[in-house]
């Protein structure tokens, strides 16, 4: 109990006590309190909180979230009122969709102020409740030791997701005893579903039942720490397993059981044994449409088993035959304690062929190209190598993210931080900046292209400031890439707006005394990668890239995932 | 098949759900036919009476999407033959009107409706029962174009069912805070 202290040095304790030391953030007007409490937790021998200034508030939440997917702890973010609070929606959203644990703390004006308009006054909770786990006002200082645990239990049990607390000026700075709160039960929210003996053994006789079981791994077994659990599940009953690029460092990449990455611009094996598998076991992943293509033809010849902690997933986009709603921490062990051991080598042979195919019509040209400007295949191939699958990836959004999670490897977990659900350019530079922190002894390389660099470009400030060890690549073709590609597949080449004019990188980097080496020709490539690589601090690496590069293969938006196409028939 | 079903929902009683529930609706492009909140038997509980026309699989997911909402305790939706329900509504009659035409007074009588008041003016009238009875009577009385303002609340209901889930719920959720 600490007796007689503002709200806002009731807030530093609640943070302290629910274990958190890094903080990324932007002060205000209506946040001034707690910065001035936080002036006090983040120097000397009192120093409690690393405080990340980063230089927009959406740089905040993104750092937040790539905090938080590679550490596993809940990232926070504190920021102010009207712009300063509208401009995190964008990261709250991006963590609801992709399950991401934050906490974004606004300040809000006084209540009684509340409602009037008053100057950065915004309804950020009205805002913020659909695209949050959870959204709460503090109005009183007596609230915040409560509100603050409830918050750190909502965001990180369960599914997790952003959680948003819209804290008042005046609670900031009215006076309270203090005492911690261990919030752990809440008694509308049940996080963890109890386990139903009864679906696991019909999910254990289906199983035991397949001649083509073909798992598919989602992010949920990164979120539930499952994934020895999952190695044990999918060896003992012989299980080929695809990953939904969330889930891609789930399971390692090394893996004999791993056959690639699920989705629009996944693996063609994989996307066309979905079609003929008998029995699929989705596990903590959500049949996003990016994953499934038409959902009118999708995997209609296969028994579907759904393990996900939410419920609310079961049926949404597919019909599960067998729901087992639990923690896949908790649901793995006890159906591979009731399958069989099998042997599906023959099936998982026949994966081969088709895997060969997309060696060598995509995967070989795409990293080992001979002539022509560089690709982006190859950088981030030569990226992966150069790392040896040590490093953590982190992307920004487009081909420069089809491309690096199609080819970087993935040995360890917890090694990925991209926007999958959301798909927000800018996400990436910030991203990695957090993911710096939350994993500082790991190589943290972040892809971008030339137009995501630019949407968070700010955040260079941070790197500056911090001298986060960014390795930065910047795989720059002068398009918005990705869309470029579907207006010349599907729009009649018609490059409406995609061409960017881009600035010289190089005096930008230098503006933020940030190393900087471009990449023109492949035969210099290797050198400039190692050369970034033993570079101590952050580091921009630029790589002109062929202009119309595009990613392969593809299952165009709204087909059927056995219509995913190795090359594209009309030529530009 | 679309057909009507009621949604019983159970929150905490905390500002802002009801935006919540209903945001449900929206995303999924579910037209809300009526609304009730009101307390609930339960001290700090509110009870939300919703009805919408969809079919049973959308029913099932607004269902498991307004429970995912942390503060939501229990959402359930049930068919008409599940539940006892009832609306009601008030009718405001020109006066002048029902002492000129008895044709008034036997439709409302007619309709088993109740009149809470008449003065020089107007008259009130309560009529409780279901959409269709309380339509009919507005229809009947709007035909003979007296009717001065007319207004109809949203459903109210409780379950038949011998088992009172909500209880059940907070009983079982009480013993694992404990246990």
């Amino acid at each position: 109990m600490k007796q007689n202290i503002t709200g806002s040095e009731a807030l530093m304790l609640a943070l302290q006590a629910e274990g958190v030391k890094t903080i990324f953030g932007y002060p205000g007007g209506t946040i001034m309190p707690v910065y001035d409490a936080l002036y006090d937790y983040t120097r000397g021998d009192n120093k409690v909180f690393n405080h990340i200034l980063v230089r927009h508030e959406q740089g905040a939440t993104h750092a937040a979230e790539g905090f938080a997917r590679v550490s596993g702890e809940v990232g926070v973010a504190i920021v102010t009122s009207g712009p300063g609070a509208t401009n995190t929606l964008t990261g709250v959203a991006d963590a609801m969709i992709d399950s991401t644990p934050i906490v974004v703390i606004a300040g809000q004006v006084p209540v009684s102020a509340l409602g009037t308009d008053a100057f950065q006054e915004v309804d950020l909770v009205g805002l913020a409740q659909p695209i949050s786990k959870w959204s709460y006002q503090i109005r009183r200082a007596e609230d915040i030791a409560g509100a603050v645990s409830r918050a750190f239990y909502i965001a990180r049990s369960g599914r997790p997701g952003p959680v948003v607390l819209d804290f008042t000026k005046n609670a900031q700075t009215e006076r309270v005893d203090f005492k911690a709160e261990k919030v752990d039960f809440v008694r509308s929210y049940v996080p963890y579903p109890k386990l139903d003996a009864a679906s696991v053994r019909a999910a254990a006789d289906l199983i035991n039942s397949a001649q083509r079981p073909l798992a598919l791994v989602g992010q949920g077994v990164e979120l539930g720490g499952a994934q020895d659990e999952l190695m044990a599940f999918l060896e003992k009953a012989d299980i080929p397993a695809g990953r939904t690029m969330l889930g891609l460092s789930a399971l390692p990449s090394t893996h004999p059981l791993n056959v690639g990455m699920l989705g629009m611009h996944g693996n063609y094996a994989v996307n066309l044994k979905e079609q003929e598998c008998d029995v699929l076991i989705a596990i903590g992943m959500r049949f996003s449409d990016r994953v499934t293509g038409s959902l009118k033809t999708y995997a209609k010849q296969a028994k579907v088993i759904h393990l996900d902690i939410d419920r609310s997933e079961i049926n949404k986009n597919v019909k599960a035959d067998v729901a087992v709603v639990a923690d896949c921490k908790e649901s793995l062990p006890a159906l591979t304690a009731l399958i069989n051991k099998a042997d599906h080598s023959a099936w998982r042979e026949s994966f081969k062929p088709l895997d060969e195919k997309e060696r060598i019509m995509v995967i070989e040209p795409a990293i080992h190209p001979s002539e022509g400007p560089l690709l982006m295949g190859e950088v981030v191939n030569a990226v992966a190598e150069a790392t040896q699958g040590d490093a953590v990836l982190v992307t920004d959004v487009g081909q420069n993210q089809l491309f690096a999670t199609r080819y970087f490897r993935y040995p360890k977990r917890r090694s990925l931080c991209t926007s999958g659900g959301l798909g927000t350019m800018g996400y990436g530079m910030p991203a990695a900046i957090g993911a710096t922190f939350g994993a500082p002894d790991r190589t943290v390389c972040c892809f971008m292209g030339d137009g995501g660099f630019q949407m968070c470009i700010e955040e260079l400030g941070t790197i500056m400031e911090q001298q986060a060890p960014v390795k930065m690549i910047l795989m720059n073709n002068n398009y918005l890439g990705n869309v470029r590609q579907w207006q010349d597949m599907f729009w009649q080449r018609r490059k409406s707006f995609t061409r960017m004019m881009n600035p010289c990188y190089e005096l930008i980097a230098k503006g933020y005394g940030i190393s900087y080496d471009i990449v023109t020709d492949r035969i210099d490539l290797p050198a400039a990668i190692e050369r970034m690589l033993v570079t101590k601090g952050p580091y921009l690496l630029e790589c002109a890239i062929l202009e119309d590069d595009d990613v392969l293969p593809m299952t165009p938006p709204g087909k059927s995932i056995d219509e995913m196409q190795l090359e594209i028939k009309n030529d530009k | 098949m679309e057909k009507l079903y009621t949604l019983l929902v159970y929150s905490e009683n905390i500002a802002g759900i009801l935006n919540q529930v209903t945001a449900v609706f929206t995303r999924r492009q579910v037209n809300i036919e009526s609304l009730n909140v009101s307390a609930s038997s339960t001290p700090g509980v509110h009870k939300y009476t919703i009805t919408c026309y969809c079919t049973e699989e959308m029913v099932k997911m607004l269902k498991a999407q307004i429970e995912k909402r942390i503060d939501v305790l229990q959402a359930r939706y049930y068919t008409d033959d599940e539940i006892f329900l009832q609306e009601t509504s008030l009718l405001k009659i020109s006066a002048p009107a029902v002492m000129e035409n008895p044709e008034v007074c036997r439709i409302v009588r007619h309709h088993g409706a109740r009149i809470v008041e008449v003065n020089p003016t107007y008259a009130a009238i309560e009529k409780t029962g279901t959409t269709e009875d309380i339509l009919s009577l507005y229809e009947a009385l709007n035909s003979l174009g007296v009717v001065r303002q007319f207004a109809r609340s949203g459903r109210i209901c409780i379950t038949r069912g011998t088992r009172e889930q909500l209880d059940d719920y907070l009983a079982e959720r009480e013993k694992e805070k404990h246990g």
